[in-house]
């Protein structure tokens, strides 16, 4: 079982044989052109690796896969990329542009994971490509892209230290960050990267106590951890002077001196910014996860008042049916607590009782916490619980009861006697181990008072001869000399009898003889000084030399003789000097200097990079710097009130919800947030009481209200709609949200209120009513990525003759598809003109063409004449190319093919005028085509070149300031690549240009734009 | 944080190493060793070993240890829940954590173990999301795949990850629209040698199969909350509709998952399903022994008990048993001195009866402690506590689903002193 086995395959000559031929093998599978092979040689290099085989000399057959297609096969090179890099720097660098390139990828995902290995790979040379990519990386749209840059900061530092300032500022920014997928990962690269830093923190505390439910489990522990040492730096102590830790100090509150010195003293009044913290970690307590709760136990345990402690203790207990290992640790920092707060324990003892199953290290952990929880109330239950243990079949386990009942015995005085007995008792058992400890404490107990028991110090000589433990003998000496006084008449026998057996006894237990002698000589030495001289001539000759040290040490001591000085006169003294009886005490007594639950805790020492916790400041730091300026527009009344922290203590589910909206409001399209959903199924769930009619509709109400919510947020940041029309409009928006937010606000609120939400409601229902049709047209003139124009034909897919009754009709919806980014929405219309019921329409599985289908929900029936639209979403990549697939019903399958045209495969987008030509200005040459058209004239006015261009292509159009050009711009579904297009009207010819990248798809709208615009009719 | 992980089965054999930051040599697994070497029980190994430069977090699971090294400090909690979660996901994956099926499926072990942490800190650990990334192996994919060449990662890329909702995979559809919830109950007790009560609590798991299409949002209300005072919840649980209204709201993730664990401490609530009358003696001479152990029901609410089995630990003298069951089998292993006895489903009018004599070794003093039994027991259709699911509602999506409940009440640490 030792490190033996590690080198058998090294030592083997064959494998050495065999692995040539493999890597060889391998080689020659990595630089076949069949996928398949490839994989499977990646596969086995991977199962080298893990087994912590070298594979390194095929680092160039493999690099050269980095670019695969074969998503497996690329990830398995990324693995072996990562563990190898290192050593084979400068192959690895040729890696590094595919990485570049993928870093610029539309897919979030693939922008994530090239960031992920790029910042995996431990080569300074590319440490200014990482900073690069880190801060390009940091403000990318996708929250997922910016955790990823987080967790690349603590890469980057840990391979160039100096980059640290650099680092700084692009934690600066992240940690500005309001999504809570961030938040985790920027905190422990805070943590790792500048942790004294505290500064960067103030202006994000609040935010993070009121994101910290919604982020990932493991992040909620590096930030409840990091929030706890910044609390310590900015607020004053709860524990007010005079009830500090001590329970017992509590009843000297009332004596009527300390109750006047407090009534002088200023009363505590605690920070909000503390209370709001305390607040928001305590539903945490409820976490699945065990490092959560251990987390706002210790959060709890260094920040809040004490009266409040006693909430993290029931999870505590909680957590100790968990598995052993956790055990181990929550029973370690329980045992610190419980030192210092009996109280709070002391309800759940019997939580620690032992069970015969534990591990032996639970079971002594359990066995200090229950001696730590002893006092006069509960000391009568717990010796009798130790009974049971001392008699277990796990000696070791045994021991340490003794141990615990000796603790028990000098801390509670009115139970020492009881202990002594039950101790002496013991002695008498059949077991050595728990003889000699109890030998060992009750020499422990004895010393405390001596001259009362000196019939157990008899009794200790008479077992003497039967005990073989060398540390029980060792005391047994120990106490016959130093109470020799006592027992007169049997020391000189016991040393008479350790004088014929020394030579065969232990180190210590030769010690304590020669100290008997002495002490002997030194009181009897009528009886004792042959005995004692034979003695030291034994010690002067043992092969161990401390004990020729200490028999040297005592002679010159005791035997007065002329070369010893003035010492000999002190011997007595020296030697039979009252000792003070030891403390016994918890091992756990010095662990609080260490932050509950951290690694240092659980060691009792410094861990590497553990963070002291500062003691409190005895005045608080400035609480101004907290506060968040809410960067707002004018006329945002609603917003206006949402500044965290400001909340009352009865309102705060109002706060938060206002926390809630604002979140939303600003959080970009992609994040759908939970929160939003929450608030409507709760305060829907209010009404559902009886009609479910009517919640789902309130349902689909308040969704519609968020939307106008999000819309009068675009325009508000949108300054150049001046018109007093929409603003007057805009006005009365806000009025609407705000009833909603009161209407939200008071049915969290408490029950009384309800009556008083009754009316409120009314009126609210009435106001919608009034603004609702004012309200649509404001919408779609403004939502930003809506399509101006939606054309209602749709095209045959399936005609009921070929589909043997079954027809299908699609049309484009022109909305963002919900299934993927890079996918184009489509409704599928199908119906049934035959006159049996079809069953189990839905598209085949295995019949796509390169495309990506997301298919709709299986149609379990459908009833002769009816109809049933579906909606399903076809990644067409940028290309007119038709999308062939299966339409299958329980018995036929139809080829079908969805021909998309070209202005299909685009998204609308808004930006300004100037935004525009910028945009323009970047992509011309190669880029831009134009065509110079002669214009119908009904087609001049400025109304139809735009209902033309939309029906034609999915554009938004960009308002105007010259009254002959027109602009539209949008970009492509799935690269996302910009389209912009633009027609300026010179009577009577028109030229359309178009600005792309994507040059194919300018070609072909060009021509369709052509043809509207040149074809009368609408 | 993690800076590598090693798997070492019983044996001491080091089968697997993963690195998420520079290499570490597996020679500071000899640091391990000794201390397993010096534990004697691989239960009693320390999980936090000190070692010059690293420190090892360790767990054991499953006959395998994953041993951990940490360079600097972070909370020792946070590495072992997340090694548990590690081998949880094995779990999930292959059935069972061994060391065969890691070796089996190393390159998705591997694979997991990549997604699992990036830089030492956790990454995705949410089952649907991971499923989602790498396929789970079966059967007929694996071979499949070995025919075709295709793989076991996922074509396309998750989307769980960027939602708000991160433990829910986006797109699930299901013809049957389903969602089971079993509560188990199980009681943790120490009885003491007259059959009273020393300690009792329950300790409770909603464990929940939802199989529902779509994004649908459940709430789960009980007949009897107040009976609940310590809960923990799965991280879809809205915590402030519980502290408000005592009911479990939630989007749940897809597929299997631990909703709700709970605590029932108050001695009073729980029930102890039997009784044990045992009489344990060892004669001072002839080096022989009795053993009587009668089994009855106590507060079992009218149902059966089911499942018994009584597992003795018998002292190191006990050589051998020669007992008669009137019902139920039992052996007794003379190597790991514990005697097993199956009795199966408890008959109250014929109470199951274990009789008969003990051999020791000769010569050897008598055993002094009489030796704790250990019971095992199964209750269907009962919640101990008397907790009852009161009804199951769902938002936001327009099927009917078809839902379901269990009870099922267990032993726990249930021990009888002697």
């Amino acid at each position: 079982f030792s490190s033996g086995y590690m080198n058998v395959n090294e030592s083997n000559p064959s494998f050495t044989l065999f692995k040539y031929e493999l890597l060889k093998y391998l080689k020659e599978m990595l630089e076949s052109s069949k996928e398949s092979l490839k994989l499977e040689a990646m596969k086995r290099i991977v199962g080298l690796i893990a087994k912590g085989k070298n594979a390194s000399e095929l680092f160039p057959a493999v690099v050269k896969n980095v670019a695969s297609k074969n998503i497996e096969l690329k990830k398995l090179v990324y693995v072996y990329l990562v563990r190898y890099a290192e050593e084979q720097q400068d192959l690895a660098l040729l890696s590094i542009s595919t990485f570049q390139r993928a870093l610029k990828d539309p897919n979030q995902l693939i922008r994530a994971s090239a960031l992920r290995v790029l910042s995996s790979i431990r080569v300074p040379i590319i440490v200014p490509i990482m900073m690069l990519s880190i801060k390009e990386a940091s403000t990318d749209l996708s929250p997922y892209v910016r955790k990823t840059a987080a967790h690349a900061i603590q890469k980057l530092y840990s391979l160039d230290p100096d980059q640290k300032e650099h680092l700084i500022e692009v934690i600066e920014k992240l940690l500005k960050d309001k999504s809570t997928l961030v938040a985790g990962s920027v905190v422990m690269a805070f943590e790792e990267v500048c942790p004294d830093r505290i500064d960067l923190i103030h202006k994000n505390y609040r935010k993070l106590c009121n994101l910290l439910v919604d982020v990932e489990e493991w992040g909620q522990v590096v930030i409840i951890h990091m929030l706890t040492r910044y609390a310590r730096t900015q607020f004053v102590s709860p524990w007010r002077e005079d009830a500090v830790f001590d329970e017992n100090s509590e009843k000297a509150f009332y004596d009527s001196e300390e109750e006047r010195r407090v009534e002088q003293s200023k009363p505590y009044i605690m920070d909000p910014d503390h209370r709001l913290l305390l607040r928001n970690t305590k539903p945490l307590l409820q976490s699945r996860n065990t490092a959560v709760v251990m987390a706002v136990s210790q959060l709890y345990w260094h920040l809040a008042p004490t009266h409040e402690l006693s909430i993290i203790t029931k999870s505590l207990v909680r957590l100790l049916r968990s598995h052993r290992e956790v055990q181990y640790i929550v029973l370690q920092n329980i045992a610190t607590m419980s030192i210092q707060r009996k109280g709070m324990f002391e309800p759940f003892m019997k939580s620690f009782y032992v069970r015969s199953t534990d591990a032996t290290h639970i079971k002594t952990l359990k066995l200090e916490i229950l001696t730590n929880l002893a006092n006069e109330a509960n000391i009568s239950t717990i010796l009798r619980e130790f009974q049971t243990y001392v008699k277990s079949q796990d000696k070791a386990f045994a021991a340490a009861t003794i141990q615990a009942i000796g603790r028990c015995a000098t801390n509670i005085s009115e139970v020492t006697d009881t202990c002594l007995n039950g101790l002496v008792l013991l002695l008498s058992n059949r077991d050595e181990t728990v003889v000699a400890e109890s030998v060992v404490v009750i020499k422990k107990l004895l010393q405390t008072q001596p001259s009362q028991h000196s019939d157990i110090i008899k009794h200790m000589a008479k077992l003497f001869d039967n005990i073989t433990v060398s540390m029980a003998r060792a005391s047994i000496l120990w106490l016959m000399g130093e109470y020799c006084e006592h027992v007169p008449k049997i020391a000189p026998d016991v040393l008479r009898k350790m004088a014929k057996t020394f030579t065969s006894e232990e180190d210590i237990v030769k010690l304590q003889t020669v100290n008997l002698a002495a002490k002997l000589y030194l009181t009897n030495s009528k009886q004792t000084k042959l005995l004692t001289q034979y003695i030291l001539n034994l010690g002067k000759y043992d092969q161990s030399y401390d004990i020729r040290d200490r028999t040297r040490f005592i002679r010159q001591l005791i035997v007065p003789n002329e070369k010893s000085g003035a010492l000999s006169k002190y011997a007595r003294r020296i030697l039979m000097a009252p000792k003070p009886a030891p403390v016994l005490q918890s091992a756990f007594k010095d662990r609080d200097r260490f932050q509950l639950g951290t690694l240092s805790h659980s060691l009792n020492s410094q861990a590497n990079g553990y963070l002291e916790l500062s003691d409190w400041p005895a005045v608080a730091p400035d609480q101004s710097v907290r506060i968040v300026e809410v960067v707002e527009p004018a006329g945002a009344p609603v917003f206006g009130k949402s500044k965290p922290g400001k909340s009352d203590e009865k309102f705060y589910s109002d706060s938060e919800e206002e926390e809630e909206e604002e979140e939303e409001g600003s959080s970009s399209e992609d994040s759908s947030s939970s929160s939003s959903e929450e608030s409507e199924s709760e305060s829907e769930s209010e009404e559902n009481s009886d009609d479910s009619n009517k919640s789902s509709s309130s349902q689909s109400d308040s969704e519609k209200k968020k939307k106008t919510l999000k819309n009068k947020k675009l325009q508000q940041q949108k300054p150049d709609s001046k018109d007093r029309y929409w603003s007057h409009k805009a006005l009365l928006l806000i009025i609407r949200t705000k009833f909603f937010l009161m209407h939200i606000v008071l049915s969290f609120s408490n029950q009384f209120v309800a009556s008083c939400r009754c009316s409120l409601l009314c009126l609210y229902v009435f106001l919608v009513c009034q603004f609702d049709t004012i309200s649509w047209d404001v919408r779609v003139s403004l939502q930003a990525s809506s399509p101006v124009f939606v054309p209602e034909t749709s095209r045959e897919l399936l005609h009921r003759m070929t589909g043997k009754g079954l027809s299908a009709q699609y049309r484009f919806t022109r909305q963002p598809c919900i299934y993927g980014n890079s996918m184009v929405s489509l409704q599928l219309t199908l119906s049934n003109s035959s006159d049996q019921a079809l069953e189990n329409i839905h598209i085949s599985e295995k019949s796509s063409t390169g495309q990506n289908i997301h298919r709709f929900n299986a149609i379990e029936r459908l009833e002769p004449q009816a109809s049933v639209t579906v909606s399903m979403g076809v990644d067409f990549n940028d290309s007119t190319q038709a999308a062939n697939f299966q339409l299958c019903t329980k018995e036929d399958e139809f080829s079908v093919s969805i021909q998309p045209a070209v202005g299909e495969l685009l998204l609308p987008i808004t930006m300004s005028e100037a935004d525009f030509t910028k945009e323009q200005s970047k992509l011309v040459g190669m880029n831009e085509s134009s065509a110079t058209i002669t214009m119908t004239p009904e087609n001049v006015s400025s109304q139809s070149v735009n209902r033309k261009v939309v029906s034609v292509a999915n554009l938004g159009v960009i308002p105007s300031s010259q009254e002959n050009i027109h602009r539209f711009a949008g970009k492509t579904v799935s690269s996302g690549c910009l389209v912009l297009v633009s027609v300026a009207l010179k009577d009577p010819d028109a030229v359309i240009t178009i600005n792309t990248e994507n040059t194919v798809m300018a070609s072909m709208l060009l021509r369709q734009f052509k043809t509207a615009l040149t074809n009368s009719g609408p | 944080m993690i800076h590598s992980l090693f798997l070492i089965n019983n044996a001491g054999d080091l089968f697997l190493e993963k690195h998420w930051k520079s290499v570490i040599s597996r020679s500071v697994c000899d640091y391990f060793f000794e201390a397993r070497e010096k534990a004697v029980e691989p239960d009693n190994v320390p999980p936090v070993i000190r070692t010059p430069h690293h420190y090892l977090i360790n767990i054991y699971r499953e006959k395998i240890f994953f041993v951990s090294v940490i360079q600097t400090e972070v909370p020792p909690l946070f590495v072992i829940e997340f090694l548990h979660r590690v081998a949880e996901t094995f779990q999930d994956y292959f059935g069972e954590c061994s060391e065969s099926t890691i070796k089996d499926n190393v390159v998705i072990v591997y694979e997991l173990l990549e997604e699992m942490l990036d830089n030492g800190f956790p990454l995705a650990t949410e089952s649907n999301i991971l499923k989602e990334l790498i396929r789970p192996p079966t059967i007929l994919r694996s071979m499949v795949n070995t025919i075709t060449g295709s793989s076991n990662v996922g074509e396309t890329l998750p989307t769980g990850q960027l939602s708000t909702i991160p433990w829910r995979r986006a797109g699930v559809k299901y013809t049957n629209n389903e969602a089971y919830f079993d509560v188990v109950e199980e009681i943790d007790a120490i009885l003491d040698k007259s059959g009273t009560t020393v300690f009792a609590e329950i300790q409770g798991v909603i464990d929940a199969c939802v199989k529902l299409s779509g994004m649908p949002d459940l709430t789960l209300s009980f007949m009897n909350p107040r009976l609940l005072d310590d809960v923990s919840f799965h991280p879809c649980v809205r915590y402030k509709r519980w502290e408000s209204e005592r009911v479990i709201s939630f989007v749940p993730p897809d597929g299997n998952f631990q909703l709700m664990s709970y605590h029932i401490s108050a001695q009073n609530l729980v029930a102890i399903p039997v009784y044990v009358k045992q009489n344990i003696s060892f004669f001072e001479t002839g080096s022989s022994g009795r053993l009587d152990i009668t089994v009855g029901p106590k507060q079992t609410m009218g149902k059966t008990v089911e499942g018994l089995v009584v597992t003795v630990h018998m002292p190191k003298v006990v050589l051998s048993a020669n007992l008669n069951a009137t019902q139920g089998t039992y052996n007794y292993d003379p190597v790991t001195k514990i005697l097993v006895w199956d009795i199966g489903k408890l008959n109250p009018q014929k109470l199951p009866n274990l009789k008969g004599s003990l051999s020791l070794q000769s010569g050897a003093p008598k055993p002094e402690e009489n030796p704790s039994l250990n019971i095992d027991l199964k209750i269907q259709q009962l919640a101990i506590s008397g907790l009852k699911v009161n009804r199951l509602d769902m938002y936001g999506e327009k099927y009917k689903p078809f839902k379901g409940v269990k009870y099922v009440t267990k032993a726990g640490k249930f021990q009888v002193r002697t």
